[in-house]
């Protein structure tokens, strides 16, 4: 049993166990930390796959902004600071079996199948290949992708300022209230 | 210690065990939790149970890089569903006062 059997078993625990911590957590903000770890988790799988680079965006993007902005939305979506948050959860055992049985199958679908494998070579640098990638094969998809970020963030921008109720937000440049209900 | 082969050496299909692994938990949180944020937290863990696999394939299998870069996009309409739909979450308690996704239903008659 050599170093990576060793890592991937130590961090399949850690990932599945986290996991499984999240989806039963009854504490909403105990589920947000668990999501840290299992993200965690895989980007140290994806190191050990020789993905250095989705690795690094996974740790960047996941840990460092998607989980932020998930415990974000926990703070903004519950009353006061000293009430539990807690959540409510439907159906337990019935949806535990269909997605256990959903998993034994996909698990037993993925063992079965004969998968073309390639030899396992030695792992390499995958930046110059995924920069060179970019800037020829997925030039268009890259430009996409830019530009859907840029909506979403106008969208999210306008959506999350749209919350507060006008009347809390007098304009100055306007006219005054009294003149605005003589309108 | 004595360890059977398929044991000892973890392959493509260990990693594929642990993507069903956690696409079946992410499919849990998504059908059993009644909190958006809850809903949105198993949809990341599906989403990352589908990276997984494709890194899985571009190291033993016939996908090259083109496995890294399909996992990097999807890194990135990751990113930008979670603040869309953080955002549509922050709409609807304000309007509702609750994010539980059973109370919403005014469409519904």
């Amino acid at each position: 049993m050599d170093l990576f059997a060793i890592a991937f078993y130590v961090f399949a625990i850690l990932i599945i166990g986290s996991a499984a911590l999240m989806v039963f957590s009854k504490n909403i903000v105990h589920s947000a930390f668990a999501l840290m770890f299992t993200l965690a988790g895989l980007a140290i799988f994806y190191a050990l796959l020789y993905a250095g680079f989705v690795a690094v965006t996974q740790l960047l993007v996941y840990v460092g902004g998607i989980l932020v902005l998930i415990l974000f939305g926990v703070m903004l979506t519950t009353r006061g600071y000293f009430e539990k948050v807690r959540t409510r959860t439907v159906n337990l055992i019935p949806a535990t079996l269909f997605t256990a049985i959903i998993g034994l199958m996909l698990i037993l679908v993925f063992v079965t199948t004969d998968w073309t494998l390639m030899p396992l070579e030695e792992g390499e640098v995958t930046m110059t290949g995924l920069g060179e990638l970019l800037l020829t094969d997925f030039m268009l998809p890259f430009q996409v992708a830019g530009v859907l970020l840029l909506l979403a963030i106008i969208g999210a921008v306008l959506m999350a300022a749209r919350t507060r109720p006008p009347q809390q937000t007098p304009n100055p440049q306007q006219t005054s209230p009294t003149e605005k209900q003589q309108d | 210690m004595v360890l059977p082969e398929w044991l000892a050496e973890p392959g493509l299909n260990h990693f594929l065990v642990v993507s069903a692994a956690l696409f079946s938990l992410g499919l849990l949180a998504v059908i059993s939790r009644r909190n958006i944020i809850m809903v949105l937290m198993g949809i990341e863990l599906i989403l990352n149970s589908a990276n997984l696999n494709f890194v899985a394939f571009s190291r033993y299998g016939l996908l090259s890089l083109d496995g890294h870069m399909i996992a990097l996009f999807v890194i990135i309409i990751a990113a930008a569903e979670a603040a869309v739909a953080l955002a549509i979450a922050l709409n609807i308690y304000n309007r509702f006062g609750s994010i539980d996704v059973d109370q919403i239903s005014e469409l519904k008659d």
